[in-house]
């Protein structure tokens, strides 16, 4: 029933327990008892929007940065990730395999508070060598969900056998 | 003086289609009406097909269509309902599964043949067996047994003319199913007869809860004298593609190749490419469209419990058809009178058989967000109606 619940919730994170028990032909309090589970669990972590950004007046850019570090001989990359993804500013922040370690994914208001960041807080923690910074031009799809919607009528005919 | 033939004249206009007109009349209407997935064709599908007009393959396939696709759907079959076809001889690619129904009858009927239609159900069986000149007897399912089909149902219409069974499970249009039980008693009685049974399962792949779809071609006694007719239509979401198929015993494929290749000559080439690609890839996109419409078929069925009309747990399909006997309304009545009053399309029952009398078909294939407008307009007018019913 896990797995259900997530899917319906992934969806649309705004549906009542008592909706989800009608969708799954479940009993209302064992579902509210799942949720409450996963959230203890930290399965759930939290709720949020997605809003489409490209359509707010606040100034808005995104960045991704590539992140090489030096992993630490206790810690390993556990120690510097912390150091990363407590900056407020820092949005997420992916252990990756590849030619980089970290991905890391900021949000700002201009181009140059993003800069700024980068040049004086990442780029200067001690076991950072070396940053890669890619700026969002335009998000098209994100989490599953198309942003900018074509909204095709319902073309099908009223009516049909 | 008319030049349409005469059994075309005499033939009556599918009950759909005259509440179509009506539906067609009225503004801001919210149906509940379609046939059709409202789900987008997978995007690899789609993809698949832009590719094939980019590679100018939109020439004519072979009569039976692309042997990668009847290949594929050999394989399908075998995976599915557990009987082997072989694609060279007993697999036929059409125009839709409605195709295959057309096809498959005029294979088998000869003047005068009967041909037991299990109902309610699909509006094109009568038509297409009249057209092949055969005689359409009904076979009425209740709804005390959820609408399947039982033993009891078919004997009482059985003659020395039957030559055919129509088999359309999962239905169109009350949701139910037969499941493996229900198929074997069937099978009893059609064991030792000389009866075609032309097994409709195009919606085969959309039965909920733990329960999957079984074809009555997997007995061993009917795989010889089963015509199983499937398609990509509901299952893909690829209803405008128009692309099916019909897989039986080999003597019966090729008399309805036969038609086909001079009648249809291929099915359309774009979309056979398309299909090998759904075979090939879309199980989970099919897994989810299922997932989603069992979720609308739950929320959808306790609206109508909870509005006092009875309701039984339809498993299959993308329909429900709930009971409005305790309206005091006939079917055409209570759907023409929802259109008018509150603007919700429904489909009344006996557009698919007299027997569909006191009851409406309510499609699901709709979001969570209007399944819900729609069930809150039709409580208002069943609340409406038994309140002006009391003394």
């Amino acid at each position: 029933m896990e797995k259900d619940i997530l899917e319906i919730l992934e969806k649309d994170s705004r549906i009542s327990a008592e909706e989800i028990a009608v969708m799954l032909g479940k009993p209302s309090e064992e579902v509210s008892a799942c949720i409450k589970k996963m959230e203890d669990e930290g399965i759930i972590c939290g709720y949020t929007i997605l809003p489409n950004r490209d359509k707010t007046e606040k100034e808005y850019v995104a960045a991704m940065i590539e992140v090489k570090v030096t992993p630490q001989r206790d810690s390993g990359y556990e120690a510097i990730a912390k150091r990363i993804y407590k900056f407020d500013e820092v949005k997420s922040v992916y252990l990756m395999s590849g030619a980089y370690d970290f991905m890391v994914l900021m949000e700002g208001k201009n181009i140059k508070e993003i800069s700024h960041f980068i040049s004086s807080k990442l780029s200067t923690l001690e076991s950072v060598t070396s940053t890669a910074t890619h700026f969002v031009l335009k998000k098209y799809k994100d989490y599953g969900i198309i942003m900018e919607k074509n909204e095709y009528a319902d073309e099908r005919m009223v009516v049909s056998p | 003086m008319t030049f349409v033939a005469r059994h075309i004249a005499e033939m009556p206009r599918s009950g759909i289609r005259k509440f179509f007109d009506i539906v067609n009349e009225i503004d801001g209407a919210i149906s509940l009406g379609v046939g059709e997935p409202d789900f987008e064709t997978p995007w690899a599908i789609k993809e698949r097909g832009i590719y094939t007009l980019e590679n100018k393959r939109t020439v004519y396939t072979s009569n039976a269509g692309l042997i990668e696709l009847r290949r594929e759907i050999s394989k399908y079959l075998e995976n599915r309902i557990g009987v082997k076809y072989d694609p060279g001889s007993e697999i036929l690619v059409t125009v839709g599964a409605s195709e295959g129904i057309d096809v498959a009858l005029r294979a088998v009927i000869e003047p005068g043949d009967e041909v037991l239609i299990v109902e309610p159900s699909f509006v094109s069986y009568r038509p297409c067996v009249t057209m092949a000149g055969g005689v359409p007897v009904s076979v009425e399912t209740k709804a005390e047994n959820d609408f399947r089909l039982t033993p009891e149902d078919i004997l009482k219409k059985l003659t020395p003319r039957t030559k055919a069974l129509v088999l359309p499970y999962p239905n169109n249009p009350t949701g139910a199913i037969m499941e493996k039980s229900d198929l074997a008693a069937i099978e009893k009685v059609l064991k030792y007869r000389d009866i075609v049974v032309i097994s409709d399962e195009i919606y085969s792949e959309l039965t909920y809860g733990d329960i999957s779809h079984t074809s009555i071609s997997s007995f061993e006694s009917m795989r010889e004298k089963t015509v199983v007719l499937n398609g990509f239509s509901k299952s893909y979401a690829m209803t405008g593609w128009r692309l099916g198929y019909a897989a039986g015993p080999r003597e019966i494929i090729d008399a309805m190749t036969k038609i086909h290749q001079y009648i249809i000559m291929c099915a359309p080439t774009v979309s056979q490419y398309a299909g090998i690609e759904a075979l090939q890839s879309c199980d989970d996109a099919v897994m989810k469209m299922r997932r989603e419409y069992d979720a609308r078929r739950r929320v959808m069925r306790k609206g109508f419990l909870d509005m006092g009309l009875s309701c039984f747990d339809a498993k299959g399909a993308f329909y429900l058809f709930p009971c409005i006997k305790s309206t005091g309304l006939s079917s055409d009545e209570f759907a023409e009178k929802l259109l008018y009053e509150e603007k919700v399309a429904v489909v009344p029952g006996t557009a698919f058989g007299e027997c569909g009398e006191g009851f409406i078909r309510c499609s699901y294939a709709y979001s969570i967000k209007e399944i819900k407008a729609a069930l809150e307009r039709i409580e208002r007018f069943v609340r409406k109606l038994k309140n002006t019913d009391k003394p």
